[in-house]
């Protein structure tokens, strides 16, 4: 069952409708909340009016830091948030909330938000990397890596190359922009909260929402059913989740809320523009002896998420003398947060174009130079193995199925019957392989069929379907009559979606929960004198369809249904946690791999780029439903796409604020600039990675991308674009 | 969103008069672009007044030849109408490269005519703007004016025009039929659009009035046409630049031509210079290399937008050389 290419389980109830979404719950008596946000970027707010707004006829309450109850605005984790939350009258990013209307409709409420009048006292912003007045710092660490590393000795090593690359490599401030806006409703009883929230980790929720409120943990639980997407955005807490539970308290009925798209754009954090200082120094046959990757990330005045862009440069390649760096670059902005992959992606453009530019200067093919300097162990982990590493492979099988040996190797070579311009790249992928403490609980019922819970999310990903799979072959039931509940923080503790983890997590302890289940099961058997498996070993039995039986005489058992009704019970269950301590390192380096293969038409006249062909191919351990996971990599490879054309917050400069808040501006692919992506799963068995052999596969996909894209539109065009995105003018 | 009151207009007197008891009723046809607007605060009407219901919808040849597209008529009904295709493959063309099929679906081609630019500072009612509060400034000077205009502009707006439809529309000499309360009157199409001279205004309909419908005479020139859009994605997109071009080649010289220019001004640009280049001459790489040179001539880009100078001219060639130099 575990590999097959299930259909989602939750695929009817989402096309139908049936499914719901945080916003959809409707408890009974529900108010609306619109929020008002800021138009400045710093400041203060002079003076805000709520008379009319609370004139409207429905409107319940206006908060303002004028009226809003106290809470702890500084208490949210993971990623030391600050929200704001009412508390002052300080702005410190465009479209920070400052006001929150509760009204009886969404429309009334919508319409009395626009009514609040209010007046800043607006300060000068500082609105780039470069402004005066934008501050550089040393961040304590980089999204929970070690903000700078050293081995060897760069600086003589890079001096001494005979070839040598110094390049800066730009990523823009980007925007996650779920289909699904963030939502909230929230409901209290008496002390108690519930809150349905957009969410990628339930029990992270409640950790923050319990802190800001002065709450126990036990007194908050949080639900999420379903998430329209999240790629980050809906792993931190946000302020509105805490300002719909804020509201409801205020007006004694459920509250829900959901962001507008322009809001998407406001302060539930974004990926930061980047600027990547690349050295490379390598001998003529373009063997690497020195690499330096020094970050500049854009960030906030108040919290401290730096992107991690050159962790994938201490790990990639074979490089003996090696010095990387991350600062952050503090300015009027929001604080960024985790966007898929964070880190890794916009490192990978970085690195993977760096690493294309030496294979120009020393006329290395670009993959021939990538296997040169392939290492088989972790040199960030002091030469530590892999668990496993099947890059090679990748390599072999998406350049074959691409015909990467039909490149030409001149740059500018070849048109297309129209005269467009063709080009050829690829990059390197890469992902680490996390995993988290997660538990599960699993109950077989004396109908045969199973209840497993745990409590992850589902953003999207298919962890309903994953899940369901795992627990029917753990449980020797077949899918069918399984089911798989998830997304609350009644249910055992589980690992947040986040960080390409949640799989590997949850799915080690749902499958300790079935099998504890099925040998709870098989114990009352073996222990009943009436049973035909009665005073038999465990060992010898095997478990399937509901079954169990003698694995050397199979006709010698019986089903599950027979011993519950026997031992005259409704359901057995059984409890299990899969135990994991991230800071604990073990012997393996742990991490997922992947090759990138695109061809790109360029219209000479325009400067403009179409993907023609796509071959990705990816290793990463056990695939648990081969469906989903292509469709994983493909919307990885789809955003690599849009990070290389397409998506670009664009700020001005004199205000701070974004002006395309839209999806009509913030531009991201249609079907039409999209072919057909071949995906190659590449087959990988990890011993070592964890008991199921399973590494994440959510980020993986969108690493390398980007790169892969540039480096196809120079050999395309003899233009290397360094700044993303690659907009037609660079071409031109 | 403010409230609004709505009503539904059977005839074009129940729409003209029921206009008239309002202080700021606007009409409603598809609604794609003034939902948006009101949803936004830039459109404040206290009434909306649904104009679906008149009988505004034919596309048809009347008695004389002439192609007329009633103002109702769906941009998709509009650009799959056989007619239309062979009189004008351009118009054809700018349609189906517009929006998406969902919204031409809803859209109305009087409404694609009326349409206001999308200017980011426009939408956003936090930021100055000329066009929605006269002498309060232009934001996207000296801001984001990657899309903004080249041709036309001045120190009050740089807004450009965002219909395709309308840049084609340049070529067929149109005439706009227009009726009010105080009755019927026709205007040439080429001129009903503004520069911004007064930005709050984007064409000289006067209020009240309903565009009924447009019509062309199919010619030689206008059946030999076509229409290029450049954006940044290959779908569902505003044009960074586009051209429609005409030109009737006989005897291998060009009797005549027409030039329309969309994304670079605040209105749909007829390049009259680039005609004038054309006419009277043989079609060559250099003879529309120098028509492109001629129609950008008085260009003036923005802060980050000197490459549509270039694109614009790379366009025009290409459409010409698509309609006068077939392979």
């Amino acid at each position: 069952m575990i590999g097959a290419p299930l259909a989602r389980v939750d695929g009817r109830a989402k096309v139908t409708g049936a499914a719901r979404y945080s916003y959809e719950e409707q408890p009974a008596h529900v108010a609306y909340a619109v929020i008002v946000t800021s138009t400045i970027a710093v400041g203060r707010i002079a003076s805000i009016d709520g008379t009319e707004a609370l004139s409207r006829r429905g409107v319940l309450a206006v908060l303002t830091h004028d009226n809003a109850p106290r809470v702890r605005q500084d208490a949210a984790s993971p990623g030391d948030r600050k929200l704001r939350l009412l508390q002052d009258d300080r702005v410190l990013y465009d479209r920070q909330p400052v006001a929150l209307v509760v009204a009886e409709s969404f429309e009334v409420a919508t319409e009395a938000a626009a009514r609040v009048r209010v007046t800043y006292a607006a300060e000068t912003p500082a609105t780039t990397m470069n402004a005066p007045g934008a501050v550089t710092y040393e961040p304590p660490e980089a999204n929970q890596n070690p903000a700078d590393s050293a081995r060897g000795s760069f600086d003589s090593a890079f001096a001494a190359a005979p070839v040598r690359i110094d390049q800066t490599y730009v990523t823009p401030t980007e925007f996650h922009n779920p289909m699904e806006p963030h939502a909230t409703t929230a409901a209290w009883d008496g002390n108690r909260l519930t809150l349905y929230d957009a969410s990628q980790g339930v029990f992270d929720r409640r950790k923050s929402i319990a802190a800001i409120f002065g709450l126990p943990e036990s007194g908050v639980r949080v639900v999420t059913k379903f998430v329209g997407g999240g790629f980050g955005s809906k792993g931190g807490t946000n302020a509105h989740t805490a300002l719909a539970a804020m509201a409801a308290r205020l007006v004694g009925r459920p509250v829900k809320i959901v962001l507008t798209r322009p809001d998407m754009f406001g302060g539930h954090g974004y990926r930061p523009r980047t600027e990547q200082h690349l050295r490379i120094g390598a001998d003529t046959s373009g063997r690497l002896l020195a690499l330096a990757h020094d970050v500049r990330s854009q960030a906030s005045r108040f919290e401290n998420f730096i992107e991690n862009s050159a962790v994938i440069s201490r790990m990639l390649y074979a490089v003996p003398n090696q010095v990387t760096t991350h600062r952050g670059v503090r300015y009027d902005v929001a604080t960024p947060t985790f966007m898929r992959a964070p880190g890794e992606s916009s490192g990978s453009f970085a690195l993977e174009s760096a690493m294309d530019e030496l294979a120009y200067a020393t006329g290395v093919d670009p993959l021939a130079l990538r296997l040169l300097n392939y290492t088989e162990t972790d040199p960030d982990q002091h030469g530590k193995p892999f668990s496993s590493k099947s890059l090679r492979r990748c390599y072999a099988e998406g350049a074959a199925r691409f015909g990467w040996s039909q490149r030409p190797p001149q740059v500018r070579a070849t048109r297309t019957a129209d005269g467009l311009l063709v080009g050829y790249g690829m990059a390197s992928s890469t992902y680490p392989a996390n995993r988290s403490s997660s538990a599960a609980m699993a109950t077989v019922h004396s109908d045969g069929s199973a209840y497993v819970t745990s409590g992850a999310c589902d953003i999207g990903t298919g962890a309903y379907t994953a899940f369901t799979q795992i627990a029917a072959e753990a449980l020797g039931i077949d899918v069918a009559h399984v089911r798989f509940d998830l997304g609350d923080t009644l249910m055992p503790e589980a690992a947040r979606a986040g960080g390409s983890q949640q799989t590997a997590s949850v799915a080690n302890a749902v499958h300790l929960a079935g099998i504890a289940v099925r040998d709870k099961l098989a114990a009352a058997a073996v222990a009943d004198a009436a049973s035909p498996l009665h005073g038999r070993r465990l060992d010898d039995m095997t478990f399937a369809r509901g079954r169990i039986a003698l694995r050397e005489r199979p006709e010698l058992g019986e089903t599950y249904v027979a011993i519950l009704q026997r031992a005259g019970v409704s359901s057995m269950s059984a409890f299990a946690e899969a135990k994991h301590d991230r800071r604990v390192k073990g012997p393996y380096s742990t991490h997922a791999f992947g090759a990138h293969f695109a061809e790109v038409h360029v219209d000479p006249d325009f400067g403009t780029v179409r993907l023609a062909r796509m071959v990705s191919a990816f290793a990463a351990g056990r695939i648990v439903n081969s469906r989903m996971a292509r469709s994983q990599y493909m919307g990885g490879v789809v955003w690599g796409v849009s990070m290389a054309l397409h998506e670009e917050g664009r700020i001005d400069e004199r205000s701070g604020r974004y002006m395309n808040a839209n999806l009509e501006n913030y531009l991201v692919p249609v079907n039409a600039d999209i072919p057909e992506i071949d995906i190659v799963l590449v087959d990988e068995e990890d011993p070592h990675v964890n008991p199921l052999g399973i590494k994440g596969i959510g980020e993986i996909g969108i690493v390398g991308m980007n790169a892969a894209v540039a480096n196809a539109v120079f050999h395309a065009t003899e233009k290397r674009v360094r700044d993303l995105p690659i907009r037609p003018e660079k071409l031109l | 969103m403010r409230p609004f009151s709505y009503a539904r207009a059977r005839t074009e007197q129940d729409a003209f008069s029921t206009l008239a008891q309002t202080a700021r009723g606007a009409y409603l046809a598809g609604g794609t672009n003034l939902i948006d607007l009101i949803k936004l605060e830039v459109a404040k009407p206290d009434a909306v007044i649904d104009i679906n219901a008149l009988p505004l919808a034919a596309i048809e040849t009347t008695p004389s030849g002439e192609l007329r597209i009633g103002a109702l008529a769906r941009m998709s009904d509009t650009a799959d109408h056989p007619a239309l295709r062979s009189a004008a493959p351009a118009i054809s063309q700018a349609l189906n490269l517009s929006a998406s099929a969902q919204l031409r679906n809803m859209a109305t081609i009087g409404g694609n005519v009326l349409q206001r630019t999308r200017c980011v500072y426009f939408r956003d009612i936090s930021q100055p703007c000329n066009k929605r509060r006269p002498g309060s400034g232009c934001s996207a000077i000296g801001g984001d004016d990657r899309k903004m205009a080249i041709l036309g502009a001045n120190d009050r707006c740089i807004a450009v025009h965002p219909s395709d439809f309308a840049v084609a529309m340049l070529l067929v000499d149109a005439t706009i039929h227009l009726r009010g309360p105080a009755g019927e009157r026709t205007v040439p199409f080429l001129g009903f659009h503004r520069l911004p001279d007064d930005p709050s205004r984007d064409t000289n309909i006067q209020p009240g009035e309903l565009i009924t419908a447009l019509t062309f005479m199919p010619s030689a020139l206008t059946r030999s046409s076509t229409y290029i859009k450049v954006r940044d994605r290959a779908s569902y997109e505003f044009a960074l630049v586009s051209v429609a071009a005409a030109l009737e080649v006989t005897g291998g010289t060009i009797r005549d031509a027409r030039i329309g220019l969309g994304g670079v001004a605040h209105a749909p640009w007829r390049s009259r210079e680039a005609e004038a280049v054309l006419i009277g001459k043989v079609p060559s790489r250099d003879l529309f290399t120098a028509a492109a040179e001629a129609g950008l001539q008085a260009a003036v880009p923005q802060r980050l937008n000197r490459f549509k100078i270039r694109m614009a001219k790379n366009a025009m060639i290409r459409a010409l050389t698509s309609v006068g130099m077939p392979a």
